[in-house]
């Protein structure tokens, strides 16, 4: 008990606090007393020297676990060849090297954090040590000399009396922003008519994604699905992304007698119809197309269009029918864009006609 | 080669109907394999497929007609177990195969003749060894990826349809699934697809759901994107730390004052 009382005094504790058995007790008639701390507990490592050697044991234990850990991180970076694949329980086959560089650097880090948690836990003092709070608002005096410093470095630079400097500077302060807000130009010019336009055009090839070949009537059976971009577009264009983000095209074919819509039917050939692969919704790319139903499906939010039917929305939250290529074949018996685009591919937007 | 065998089939199919409609006499006469295997094929046809798709493969209200879809349709349907159909749905899906291998032959054998259609591919046509993954896995994600997922995993379609998930599919079976277009699954044909491609993506799809599939990553968490990854996160990345910190905060062990 003495020890415990020389630790508290020691710490400096405010005067009211409760030294004794540990019952918060109501003093006099106030209510709301600070009830003080209650009465420090030993563990017991701070009086059994064992205990806390053993306790010292184990910290020291974890740290060096984080040690090998380290060391067997570089090890297995070295040792354990990129390709290795492994089975682990659990985790199904995995490739050895990432398996075990994730392991060891994971133990290591988690070894120190956990020895110093061991640490603090077991033989760092547990004293609780409040930290009285103070008034944030500065005495009377301080404020004083820092309003008459104001004034007299106000009334020493005349910023008062002489106007045209206050007014200059005032302007100097205004402008200089403005630097700031014409680098936002940078930031790009503006879209202009960007998204009404396709790199589609009357004459353009139709090119297969998957071969880079100009497609002709014949690859299309009915009932198979194809992906095509412009003629002109390459894979090794550094755009090539950006622009397929618009141009993508699917083609399908069905039987000339099942497409209902007037338009889609001129629009085709032999049963040939070119859509939009870009979502009206907000631009996924939208191709799960049932071949049976002609029904094609957005991945993203369910929208679902109707392809024997001018692409009408029968489903889902997209506002508009996807757009239509015009197609026909050239004189060299390859599928050809007949004109581009007639409306903007791709999700709604302000200006959107 | 595909011009090849498209002729053995149709001097198949004419030896085959000629059998079948020619007098007994002068069947008997003919006894090359091939015809054999129609004849074997055109009784099975008639015992377990002519109810909906009629005597001769033409159709009928309850299935449709077999003429020209060739050998390599009738190879997936009844060597994937969808056909015969056990009851009518939005899909069939895949079951235990009925019939023995030497049955599906027969079987493809006879829809082959009924007219020319896609032949079953041979082995080197699909050896998943022979593709290139990375290439495959580009073309699987620009065709294939908005049905049955990034990794081959499935997904929903509409109204009880499924792309279904192509973890075990043979390698033969996913190129005559390419080369098809079973039920709602659009085909991947020659004029789409040239024999590169459709090799290519066997080998990624074989990577990713062959049975010698890896992860190097790790777990792989169903291959569905961050939902999954997403749950595992906050219920065992989440778990973790709140042990953690139950324990950085837990009362240490005191001793009883004397």
């Amino acid at each position: 008990m003495s020890q415990d009382e020389e630790m508290s005094s020691a710490n400096n504790l405010p005067a009211e606090q409760d030294h004794g058995d540990g019952e918060l007790a109501v003093k006099g008639d106030n209510p709301f007393a600070d009830p003080g701390l209650p009465p420090h507990e030993h563990r017991r490592t701070d009086i059994d020297e064992k205990a806390a050697n053993r306790a010292e044991r184990q910290v020291a234990f974890l740290f060096l676990i984080s040690m090998l850990a380290t060391i067997g991180f570089i090890v297995s970076y070295y040792a354990i060849p990129k390709s290795q694949i492994v089975y682990i329980f659990l985790l199904g086959r995995v490739s050895a090297l990432n398996f075990s560089l994730g392991l060891t650097l994971g133990v290591a880090l988690f070894c120190i954090g956990a020895g110093a948690v061991q640490w603090a836990r077991t033989l760092m003092s547990d004293v609780e040590t409040p930290q009285e709070r103070h008034p944030i608002e500065a005495d009377k005096e301080t404020r004083e000399f820092v309003f008459e410093e104001f004034k007299a470095g106000a009334k020493d630079s005349a910023f008062g009396r002489r106007k045209l400097i206050r007014t200059t500077m005032f302007g100097a302060l205004a402008l200089v922003p403005l630097a700031g807000v014409v680098l936002l130009r940078d930031l790009g010019p503006l879209p202009g008519k960007k998204l009404m336009e396709t790199n589609w055009a009357a004459g353009k090839r139709i090119i297969n994604h998957n071969t880079g070949e100009p497609l002709k009537p014949s690859d299309i059976q009915v009932g198979s699905l194809t992906f095509a971009y412009p003629e002109g577009l390459s894979e090794e264009d550094e755009q090539f992304q950006e622009k397929i983000a618009k141009d993508a095209l699917m083609l399908i074919r069905m039987r000339p007698e099942d497409i209902k819509d007037k338009t889609e039917l001129d629009w085709s050939y032999e049963g040939i119809v070119a859509y939009s692969k870009i979502c009206t919704h907000v631009g996924c790319p939208i191709s799960l197309y049932e071949q049976q139903t002609h029904h094609v499906l957005c991945p993203c939010h369910q929208s679902t269009f109707d392809l024997s039917d001018g692409a009408k929305v029968i489903f889902g939250p997209a506002g508009h029918p996807l757009p239509q290529l015009k197609i026909h074949v050239g004189d060299d018996g390859f599928l050809a864009a007949s004109q581009g685009f007639q409306e903007p591919v791709g999700p709604s937007y302000w200006e959107r006609p | 080669m595909a011009v090849v065998v498209v002729l053995l089939f149709a001097l198949a199919a004419t030896g085959g109907l000629y059998a079948a409609f020619a007098p007994a006499k002068k069947a008997q006469a003919d006894t090359s394999a091939q015809s054999l295997t129609v004849q074997e094929g055109k009784k099975l046809f008639a015992v377990g497929c002519a109810s909906c798709h009629g005597m001769n493969g033409e159709g009928s209200s309850d299935g449709p007609s077999l003429i020209g879809v060739g050998a390599a349709a009738v190879d997936f349907q009844v060597g994937t177990g969808r056909m015969p159909l056990m009851q009518p749905g939005p899909q069939a899906p895949r079951k235990k195969v009925a019939y023995e291998p030497a049955q599906v032959k027969a079987l493809s054998a006879f829809v082959a003749s009924l007219g020319a259609g896609p032949a079953i591919p041979s082995a080197s046509d699909y050896d998943p060894a022979k593709g290139d993954v990375a290439a495959g896995g580009e073309l699987f994600r620009t065709n294939c990826a908005q049905c049955h997922n990034f990794v081959g995993e499935g997904g929903a379609l509409t109204k009880g349809k499924t792309a279904p998930s192509l973890k075990g599919v043979s390698p033969k079976h996913i190129y005559e699934a390419m080369e098809t277009g079973p039920q709602n699954m659009p085909s991947f044909g020659d004029g789409t697809m040239s024999d590169k491609n459709r090799r290519d993506v066997i080998a990624y799809v074989y990577s990713k759901q062959g049975h010698e599939a890896s992860s190097p990553g790790g777990m792989t968490l169903g291959g569905l994107g961050p939902v999954t990854e997403g749950l595992f996160g906050w219920i065992f990345g989440l778990g973790a730390l709140i042990v953690v910190a139950i324990w950085i905060a837990a009362r240490t062990s005191k001793v009883r004052k004397s």
